[in-house]
């Protein structure tokens, strides 16, 4: 029930910065254009936000980095000098650090929790730690971004996330490694094994039903 | 421009007493979803609605509701989504919160306090799960009474 309802947030947040993408662009494509009908290069997600959902330590943990990238990130970005991203990123402020402190509690109870849980969240943190390095880089859009002062440069945030990451993993009896940036990729387009499968998924309707809506 | 405000306020009064899809005891006033109406050059309504939450999927049903009442009641309608300033639970009429606690939703308390038990008003209660049946409610539960109840999230 949680995560169908971050789920419906994150949605939510998607749909509104969609629809700015679309008008920006200014050559007719909405939302669902945009979100169904592109290619896999096309995305230029996080490889962390693709990784499968394998079992609930993975799940949550990830749940836990994501919200607190995310929570710097529209935190810096309430700054933004396009007006519609400020609104986008004050609304969303306010529901993902309700977001982060749920995945934060449960990262918390699983690693102090049983000796199982125990070992579960230190796989998930061994399998997901390469990832971290890639929500702080800064490639030449990302650059573009920051300097025109529409974005945040995600570099920036590295310090106050690792800092987060610490206190909850320290409370959750769990090590804190280094942030790695071993596996990237994502901001260009270039993804793991579980892309495709995702995308199949998520634009079978679309691809089915060109232009079909209820 | 005596009349327009007369229209302007018509309008509003229509607008306000439309209901809340998901709970129907309070109206989109109550909430603090209906932030304001506007008479357009063309003489149109603009109905500016404020997302509880950006994915909440009542949305689309509350602005067809807002304009089906408008338009009925002679008006015509439309709506326009406000996200900014972002909607927050300090919207919630006093008389908002009176109707949902009647209706046996918690109305949302500050960071660190508990609700009351909208059943048997005990202060006992504790929380369940941080989510809940909709994307603005979690579930508590009465140690008075037994009670489970869901809770209106404080944003």
């Amino acid at each position: 029930m949680a995560l169908s309802n971050i789920a419906l947030d994150l949605i939510g947040s998607a749909r509104a910065l969609y629809q700015l993408a679309g008008e920006t662009e200014g050559k007719g494509r909405d939302e669902d254009q945009l979100a169904f009908l592109r290619d896999e290069r096309a995305y230029l997600n996080l490889l962390l936000a693709e990784y499968p959902n394998t079992d609930f330590a993975h799940t949550i943990l990830r749940q836990f980095y994501f919200s607190s990238f995310q929570q710097l990130y529209w935190q810096a970005a309430l700054e933004s000098t396009l007006p519609e991203l400020a609104a986008i990123a004050a609304k969303s402020l306010k529901e993902v650090a309700y977001h982060h402190r749920h995945a934060a509690d449960w990262v918390i109870r699983l690693g102090d929790g049983t000796e199982l849980s125990h070992q579960r969240m230190l796989a998930a943190e061994a399998n997901l730690a390469p990832y971290l390095g890639e929500m702080f880089e800064k490639d030449a859009l990302a650059g573009r971004l920051a300097d025109a002062a529409i974005l945040p440069d995600p570099a920036e945030l590295q310090a106050a996330f690792a800092a987060d990451r610490a206190n909850i993993l320290t409370r959750a009896s769990l090590p804190v490694a280094d942030i790695e940036s071993r596996l990237s990729g994502g901001r260009s387009g270039r993804h793991t094994e579980a892309m495709g499968h995702l995308l199949a998924e998520l634009q079978y309707m679309q691809h089915r039903f060109p232009g079909q809506q209820w | 421009m005596v009349s327009s405000q007369t229209t302007e306020q018509r309008a509003l009064a229509v607008a306000a007493a439309v209901p809340d899809p998901e709970i129907p005891a309070l109206t989109i006033a109550d909430l603090g979803i209906l932030r304001a109406v506007e008479i357009a050059e063309d003489g149109g309504v603009i109905a500016h609605l404020s997302p509880t939450y950006m994915g909440c999927p009542a949305l689309l049903a509350i602005e067809l509701a807002v304009t089906t009442a408008l338009q009925e009641a002679g008006f015509q309608a439309r709506t326009e989504r406000i996200l900014s300033p972002p909607w927050t639970t300090d919207w919630i009429t006093e008389e908002g919160r009176r109707k949902m606690a009647a209706y046996g939703i918690a109305p949302p308390v500050p960071e660190g306090r508990v609700p009351d038990c909208p059943q048997c008003g005990s202060a006992s209660t504790e929380k369940l799960s941080e989510f809940g049946s909709t994307a603005c409610k979690a579930l508590w539960r009465c140690t008075a009474c037994l009670e489970p109840f869901d809770y209106f999230k404080c944003l």
